[in-house]
């Protein structure tokens, strides 16, 4: 249902009304707007000393270092969830119970436990080999693999049921339907999925500063505590400012593609949404 | 197993700690996010646009920043004495924006008619949105926004990595304490939080159940 559904085609006395109103709605917007501005000018949260640190090339050069294994570390554990996701699901998929319920209860538990208390047991377990870096990528793989998991079983039943039975009937083994002629099929409908949940692998990342990383958030938080910078609300707009622009090309990227799928006739339509992004 | 013993009063303070995080944020973000789902099909553009400005903004943030802006930012503005209020700040605005999304498509399963049928009565906006259309849209929106709360639940860990001594945090001192038991300190914490998940998902099959309607 779309939102004009809710509401009648404004008539005259109601487009005055609205005109009003967003005169009204506009006028109160950038009042806020000016009563924050005016907020932060009287705590001297404008002015230089607080925001030169980002003029700074050392620093900037430092940031861009951090920006860097933020993506490296992200890119690493999308990959790595993907074949996690994998094996899991087609565990999930398998036809013997001893094989589903271990699969079941591993993919529970992950989905069940916060990131960030995979990444503390992970790195401070006295046997763990892990570094910083890859406590954060192993604890970030572990959760988002268990969430993959289950888009690819979606992915794969969602695929017409015609489809394996006719693969079965010429005579396929279950590994050649999935593999042949499931997955390929399958991989379409995911594709948005597995976009959307980059950006909650790339918010994520963020996380490492409790185990102090050196992704971009790490990194950025050693300025604000510096007392010559002591500035938490400048780093933590710009660090708000650079995620978001990542994140909201992404989530463009995985609608545009959604809707591309939507378009072409033929592909299965997704079982699952590409909007699986519950702020976990 | 005296390890145990003593481990698991720890591991229970840190969820009493956990919870009222939980509980304040659940509240306050399930308002706040049905009243910019309400902003976000309503009538007055500046209030559409609002609150996809909003929910943009907040969903692509990672929430530590979030508690970065509010938890270490904000006492620079507003003297907020309390850490844990403002942990409860940061945990709903960030999930506010996810809630805006859980109810909206909440709204958007109702069907067409009944919107169109509220108008044809005569109702106005708000009385179609709020007689009409979300009390039959509750019952579309119990899973997404039990799945919303769900993480709400382990993202209150966040708040260890501000110094909060919830459940999580408590992980780090059991294991200078009882460095042998590293997996048992684990275990037991993991096990709260999975407790919490299936209360809630019970929570809401209760509530789904109990709203169904036939349509």
């Amino acid at each position: 249902m779309s939102a004009s559904v809710l509401f009648d085609v404004p008539g005259p006395r109601a487009r005055r009304r609205q005109s009003a109103l967003t005169v009204v709605g506009t006028l109160l917007l950038a009042g806020l707007l000016g009563w924050i501005l005016r907020i932060l000018w009287v705590e001297e949260q404008i002015t230089p000393d607080k925001w030169e640190a980002f003029t700074d090339p050392d620093i900037l050069e430092a940031l861009g270092e951090g920006l860097l294994v933020t993506l490296t570390a992200a890119a690493t554990a999308i990959i790595l969830a993907i074949a996690w996701g994998a094996i899991l699901a087609s565990a999930r998929l398998s036809d013997h119970g001893f094989v589903r319920w271990p699969a079941v209860v591993v993919t529970e538990f992950f989905r069940a436990i916060p990131v960030l208390l995979m990444i503390l047991f992970l790195f401070l377990a006295p046997i763990s080999p892990l570094n910083v870096f890859w406590s954060l990528v192993l604890a970030l793989t572990l959760y988002n693999g268990a969430v993959l998991a289950e888009v690819f079983r979606a992915g794969m039943l969602s695929v017409a049921r015609g489809q394996s039975e006719a693969a079965y009937a010429l005579g396929l083994r279950k590994t050649q339907v999935m593999t042949l002629v499931l997955a390929p099929q399958a991989v379409r409908s995911m594709l948005p999925v597995i976009i959307s949940q980059c950006v909650v692998v790339l918010k994520d990342t963020a996380l490492g500063v409790a185990i102090g990383s050196e992704e971009l958030v790490g990194v950025a938080g050693r300025i604000y505590i510096a007392p010559q910078y002591n500035n938490p609300l400048a780093v933590g707009l710009f660090l708000a400012a650079v995620f978001i622009a990542i994140n909201y090309a992404l989530s463009r990227l995985a609608v545009w593609l959604e809707g591309r799928q939507r378009r072409t006739a033929r592909a299965p339509t997704p079982a699952v949404k590409s909007d699986l992004d519950t702020g976990a | 197993m005296d390890a145990l013993g003593e481990m698991l009063p720890v591991i229970g303070r840190g969820f009493l700690v956990t919870l009222p995080l939980l509980g304040w944020s659940l509240v306050v973000a399930t308002v706040l996010g049905t009243l910019l789902a309400a902003c976000r099909v309503s009538p007055v553009p500046p209030l559409r646009a609002l609150g996809t400005a909003y929910v943009n903004i907040f969903r692509n943030t990672p929430l530590v920043v979030i508690f970065l802006l509010v938890a270490v930012g904000l006492p620079e503005l507003f003297p907020i004495r309390n850490f844990e209020l403002r942990a409860i700040i940061a945990l709903s605005v960030y999930t506010a924006a996810f809630v805006c999304e859980a109810v909206r498509s909440g709204i958007n399963t109702v069907n067409p008619g009944q919107a169109e049928a509220a108008r044809a009565v005569g109702m106005t906006f708000l009385q179609t949105l709020g007689a009409v259309v979300l009390p039959q849209a509750l019952r579309a929106v119990i899973p997404p926004l039990a799945s919303v709360y769900i993480a709400l639940a382990k993202n209150t860990s966040v708040a260890a990595a501000f110094g909060v001594v919830e459940a999580t945090f408590t992980l780090s001192g059991l294991i200078e304490d009882y460095p042998q038991y590293v997996y048992l300190a684990f275990a037991g914490i993991a096990a709260g939080y999975v407790l919490i998940v299936l209360v809630i998902s019970a929570l809401a099959a209760v509530a789904e159940r109990s709203l169904a309607v036939a349509r």
